[in-house]
C-alpha cells in the first residue's frame, strides 16, 4: 500500500475555522497519509505558539445561539470575547480537544506545516511568534506537493 | 486473565481523539496484540470500523454497554 498524500490550505484565522485544518491533517496521519498543510493570509494565525484566536457571531447567521441576539447587539463591545469563552467552555464540557493539543499531535505525526511566505511579508508577521518546525515556502512549493497528492483542501 | 494486552480509556474525549489516541497505544505494541478500547462519542463506532479499514489493523469485536463504546483491536 502506498502512502497516500493530503493537501490542505488553511486561510482562516478563527477559533472555530482553526479546527478543520488540524483534524484532518492529525486524523490523516494516523490514518497512514503523508500530510502538509500550507498557511497562507489568515490561516497564518493557526501558526503562533500563543493562539488567541476569536469566534464572531456576526456575518456568521449560521452560528448557534442561546437565545436570540440582534445583529446590533452582537457589535457591542465585549460581545466576542463572551462568545469566544462561551464557546470555548462549551468545546471543554464536550471533550473537544483544544487547538493547541490537535497542533502537537499534528507535529508529532510530522504533518508538514508551511507558512505562505508571501503573506508573512506582507502582513509583517513576526516568525519568532511561531512554532518550531514551520516551514516557508510559495505557492509553487504547495504545487509540489499537493500536484501529487490525492486530496487537496481549501479550507 | 485479561483477553487484551494493552487498554486505552478515551471516555469523554470526542472526535478524532479516540482514534489519535489508539493510534498511538497501538505504536507502542506488538504485531498481533490486541487492545481494549473505552470510548463514549458516538461518532467512535464509525470511525473506528473506518481507522481499522484504512490501517490493516483487525477490528475484532465492537459494542456497546451503559453508554459506552468498547472495541477490540488486533495490530497487525
Amino acid at each position: 500500500m502506498t502512502e497516500k498524500k493530503l493537501a490542505i490550505i488553511a486561510t482562516k484565522g478563527t477559533l472555530d475555522w482553526a479546527y478543520p485544518p488540524f483534524i484532518l491533517a492529525s486524523t490523516a496521519a494516523a490514518l497512514g497519509y503523508e500530510t502538509e498543510i500550507f498557511f497562507t493570509f489568515y490561516g497564518l494565525q493557526l501558526l503562533k505558539k500563543d493562539l488567541n484566536l476569536q469566534v464572531s457571531s456576526l456575518g456568521n447567521p449560521g452560528m448557534p445561539m442561546p437565545m436570540p441576539v440582534p445583529v446590533l447587539l452582537q457589535a457591542l463591545p465585549g460581545m466576542q470575547s463572551m462568545m469566544t469563552m462561551m464557546m470555548k467552555q462549551k468545546m471543554k464540557s464536550k471533550g473537544v480537544a483544544s487547538l493547541e493539543e490537535l497542533r502537537d499531535l499534528c507535529q508529532e505525526a510530522e504533518v508538514r506545516l508551511v507558512a505562505c511566505q508571501m503573506t508573512v511579508d506582507l502582513f509583517e508577521m513576526d516568525t519568532k511568534e511561531f512554532v518550531e518546525g514551520v516551514e516557508y515556502g510559495g505557492a509553487a512549493t504547495f504545487f509540489e506537493f499537493a500536484g501529487e497528492s490525492d486530496i487537496c483542501l481549501y479550507i | 486473565m485479561a483477553d487484551f494486552d494493552r487498554e486505552l480509556d478515551a471516555s469523554g474525549l470526542n472526535c478524532p481523539l479516540p482514534i489519535l489516541r489508539a493510534k498511538k497505544t497501538l505504536a507502542d505494541m506488538e504485531s498481533g496484540q490486541v487492545l481494549h478500547i473505552i470510548a463514549t462519542d458516538p461518532g467512535s463506532v464509525k470511525d473506528f470500523e473506518a481507522f481499522a479499514k484504512q490501517t490493516g489493523n483487525e477490528l475484532m469485536s465492537s459494542g456497546e454497554e451503559g453508554g459506552k463504546f468498547t472495541f477490540m483491536m488486533k495490530k497487525s
